[in-house]
């Protein structure tokens, strides 16, 4: 690895208050996650959008294809019984 | 991804995103020589902001599949382009009011529909990024504003600088749409939503009302208020200007390839120090364990 090198790269995910969920913000390059969590901090939370940060290897995450998204996903889109609308309910009832 | 998409996103997103990088030079010279602490503080944050840009935009070019590496050795090479504004020489110090106006003004005006562009990583950068322009216009106007209210060279000072960037801020839209090679592929696929001269049009639609509210004045004798379509209709711009500026005849296209070189040489031992240290703490732990 020479010095030109432009490093590992780092998922960034951010959460903008406590309680809510991180969020991927962008990546960063950098030599380690101590690196990594002080970039991410210099280029994603400059102004106060971050309470938490939180640095992955992008190498780490696994993701699905889009292009396989149709039958990927399938097993969830076919059942149309998981969803209230699929039930129903007499006239003039109010059910929650 | 067509193939075609995704090599005009990335000809246009790098691009972006080393005029970001670029753009940090022309102001960066002041810094030392700032008036204040306040402005110096405001300059200071302004150009690590355009750092900032320049890696959201880089980090959206690497979800098509580029190496930020690869580009960033394009720009050292100089065989990648970025905007040619940023190619004129910073003479005083109110050119940096007048950049944070109207430079930042402008890329305001194209970024904020940049922001519903086709591509999710770019438009979220966009959103990111216009939102951090809004205090570089700001501040660049108030600088503006303080000028023009102060003594004859204060004013005269400013106005010199607004004479200077006028018409270069006019060409950051790019070639009219009458010439524009790409315009017509990137409308088609919402990649870009309006055209160079729609913007151009609607950045001096904003600009004139509020350089007269300084009670300064532009170079430009055709500046007339079109009553019928609620436009300023502006002279013609010079194009063989443009056209030399951005292929490397500028007045300072050597200068700040030079200064991007410089730095990144400057650097390399900081790269080093990092890779080594990394190599390091790595081998002490494999070692612990």
């Amino acid at each position: 690895m020479t010095a030109d090198s432009q490093w590992p790269l780092w998922e960034v995910f951010t959460q903008g208050s406590k309680g809510l969920p991180f969020a991927h913000a962008g990546s960063v390059h950098a030599v380690d996650a101590e690196n990594a969590l002080l970039n991410a901090r210099d280029v994603y939370a400059r102004r106060g959008e971050a309470v938490n940060l939180w640095v992955v290897p992008s190498s780490a995450i696994v993701a699905s294809a889009p292009s396989d998204a149709g039958p990927f996903f399938d097993p969830g889109n076919d059942k149309a019984y998981r969803h209230p609308q699929f039930y129903k309910v007499p006239r003039g009832v109010v059910v929650f | 991804m067509p193939e075609r998409y995704r090599r005009q996103l990335t000809r246009m997103m790098s691009q972006h995103a080393h005029s970001e990088i670029v753009g940090m030079l022309p102001e960066g010279n002041w810094i030392t020589r700032a008036p204040s602490l306040r402005r110096k503080l405001s300059l200071i944050a302004k150009v690590q902001d355009e750092a900032g840009h320049g890696l959201y935009i880089y980090c959206g070019t690497e979800t098509l599949g580029v190496d930020r590496h690869e580009l960033v050795n394009q720009l050292l090479d100089g065989k990648a382009k970025y905007s040619s504004i940023f190619n004129y020489p910073t003479l005083s110090f109110s050119d940096v009011g007048v950049i944070g106006w109207l430079v930042d003004g402008a890329a305001i005006v194209n970024q904020t529909i940049l922001a519903k562009t086709s591509y999710g990583p770019y438009a979220r950068a966009m959103i990111r990024i216009c939102k951090e322009e809004n205090f570089h216009k700001r501040q660049g106007f108030e600088l503006c504003a303080h000028l023009a209210k102060g003594t004859p060279a204060q004013q005269a000072m400013v106005q010199e600088s607004l004479n200077r960037f006028w018409w270069p801020s006019l060409m950051m839209f790019g070639p009219s749409d009458t010439d524009s090679p790409n315009s017509g592929e990137l409308l088609r696929w919402k990649v870009k939503r309006k055209t160079n001269d729609e913007l151009r049009q609607r950045f001096v639609n904003l600009t004139v009302p509020q350089v007269q509210a300084l009670g300064l004045t532009l170079p430009d004798p055709d500046l007339t208020f079109d009553e019928a379509t609620g436009n300023w209709t502006f002279g013609a711009i010079d194009w063989d200007e443009f056209q030399q500026v951005i292929s490397g005849n500028g007045p300072c296209n050597h200068e700040r390839l030079a200064a991007r070189r410089k730095a990144h040489n400057d650097g390399e031992w900081v790269r080093a120090a990092a890779t080594a240290y990394a190599a390091k703490r790595t081998s002490a732990s494999t070692e612990a364990a």
